[in-house]
């Protein structure tokens, strides 16, 4: 098997990457990790005429401390996540959930940038970005940079707000503080398989009572979804294990997700409950035990 | 879309080639090297077959360009072992079962060197979680994890 002739570039640069797919056109295909594009092209899904290999751009890889935040570049591996101190400080969820794509040898090429312009509706880092409330950063020679909010990013299935001759430059995650907490919960049909379903959630405490919650699904939708009726019963109470079981009727009660050959509707919606049920007791825990 | 010309080193040895851009990594190591010691299972990064080392580091080779490894180093399994002899990840895998028709072999194998590279003495669920990217129609995995429980005891 191969994959359909393309014309290959690997520019040492941003703007040379840039300027090399503004002039390529609509045919052109960025390649980052190639974990998600190379089996499409093998397959021959996906049949790009022209691949602009990022791997060269050595500034695009860097990780740091940025804005109250931490900023990520596209080209950040995604084994680098799991092994990052500051990661691991600053934005504890995506640590985590980085260790839930696929299997080390894949993590060790797949990118964040990757990941997030791909848009798998059960990918992991997509529904972090839109839990924590991060944005990305994209980029084009015709129209310099811009930010792309988190919920404004994905668009559907593998579809986003990224333009044909723009670049994924840059993730921004807020840091997680004060007095609150968070969850990541996943389940899979084998370890190393995409999700069927899996929840993030951030809960913050103001004194006894959750002052605001957010709750993230993937694998429900065409694209990683907010939770919003759930989020709102719970803000305001005290957290209990009553409160979660509640939010997670509520939860199944606003999810039409579609059923698929991996697993029904009705399934996804069950385990989206008890996921969220899970996750926002453990984010609620984590939130006392840091304030 | 021309050809183009690579240079790399593949076990320890120079390697050059002048590929079309859509020559996967796999299909250079087997067919302009001759290395056919990598396997192709799925092509699409699920089965681990094609495992190797790149600038020390496993990863898939169906899912990767030659040209993309301009100026790297790959291991193979060929490279493990300096002489004719099995090296010692390739004998505990001989003395415990640890394959039967050997079609995953390589890609396992590659996969333990990676995890030896980076923990010394890996617990078991270390060991299934490292090895849970490569599938084995054969073994049950039984005799894969006690080969490399065997080395790890060896190394501690
Ligand atoms: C066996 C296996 C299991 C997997 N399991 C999971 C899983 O559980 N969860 C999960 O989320 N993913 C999973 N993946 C996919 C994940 O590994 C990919 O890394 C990720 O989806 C895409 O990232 P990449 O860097 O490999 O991008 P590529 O494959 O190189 O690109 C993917 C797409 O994004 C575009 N793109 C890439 N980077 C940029 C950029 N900086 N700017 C603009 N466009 C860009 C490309 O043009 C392409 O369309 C799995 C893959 C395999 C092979
Ligand atoms: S052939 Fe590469 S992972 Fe299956
Ligand atoms: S020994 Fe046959 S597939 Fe593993």
């Amino acid at each position: 098997m191969k994959p359909s002739p393309f014309e290959y570039s690997a520019p040492a640069s941003l703007e040379e990457a840039l300027e090399v797919l503004a002039e390529a056109g609509s045919g052109a295909k960025v390649l980052a990790g190639g974990q998600s594009l190379v089996p499409l092209m093998n397959l021959r899904l996906a049949a790009p005429e022209h691949l602009v290999d990022l791997n060269g751009v050595g500034s695009l890889s860097e990780i740091r401390a940025d804005d109250g935040g931490l900023a990520i570049g596209a080209m950040a591996r995604q084994s680098t996540l799991e092994r990052s101190t500051l990661v691991e400080e600053l934005v504890p969820a995506l640590a985590h959930a980085a260790s839930h794509i696929g299997h080390f040898q894949v993590r060790n090429r797949g990118t964040v940038g990757g990941s997030l312009a791909h848009a798998d509706p059960t990918a992991e880092l997509p529904m972090i970005l839109l839990a924590a409330g991060g944005r990305v950063t994209v980029q084009s020679k015709a129209r310099g940079a811009r930010a792309v909010e988190a919920n404004d990013l994905v668009r559907g299935y593998f579809t986003t707000a990224i333009e044909p001759d723009e670049i994924l430059t840059e993730a921004w995650f807020p840091r997680l503080e004060g007095a609150a907490g968070w969850s990541f919960q996943e389940v899979a049909r084998r370890h190393g398989d995409f999700a069927l379903v899996a929840a993030a959630t951030v809960v913050r405490l103001d004194g006894d009572t959750v002052a605001d919650a957010v709750i993230a699904l993937a694998g429900v939708a065409d694209r990683p979804v907010r939770a919003a009726a759930a989020e709102e019963l719970i803000t305001g109470e005290a957290p209990s294990a009553a409160l979660a079981e509640h939010a997670a009727d509520a939860v199944r009660g606003e999810l039409s997700p579609t059923g698929d050959v991996h697993a029904s509707s009705e399934y996804r919606r069950e385990v989206a409950g008890v996921l969220v049920g899970r996750a926002l007791s453990e984010a609620a825990q984590r939130a006392q035990a840091g304030s | 879309m021309g050809k183009a010309a690579i240079t790399l080193t593949v076990n320890g040895a120079e390697a050059d080639g002048l590929v079309e851009p859509r020559r996967t990594l796999a299909d250079f190591l087997r067919e302009d090297l001759a290395l056919t010691g990598t396997k192709l299972g799925c092509e699409q990064g699920v089965c681990g077959a094609c495992t190797v080392l790149l600038d020390g580091q496993a990863v898939r080779s169906c899912l990767l360009f030659a040209v993309q490894a301009q100026g790297a180093s790959v291991t193979t399994v060929e490279g493990l072992a300096a002489s004719e002899d099995f090296d010692a990840l390739q004998k505990a895998f001989s003395d415990n079962h640890g394959l039967q028709c050997g079609y995953c072999t390589p890609g396992v194998l590659m996969t333990t060197r990676a995890l030896l590279d980076t923990l010394s003495s890996p617990s078991e669920n270390e060991i299934r979680e490292a090895l849970s990217g490569n599938i084995c129609r054969c073994t049950g995995y039984h005799g894969i994890v006690e080969a490399v429980k065997e080395l790890t005891a060896a190394q501690a």
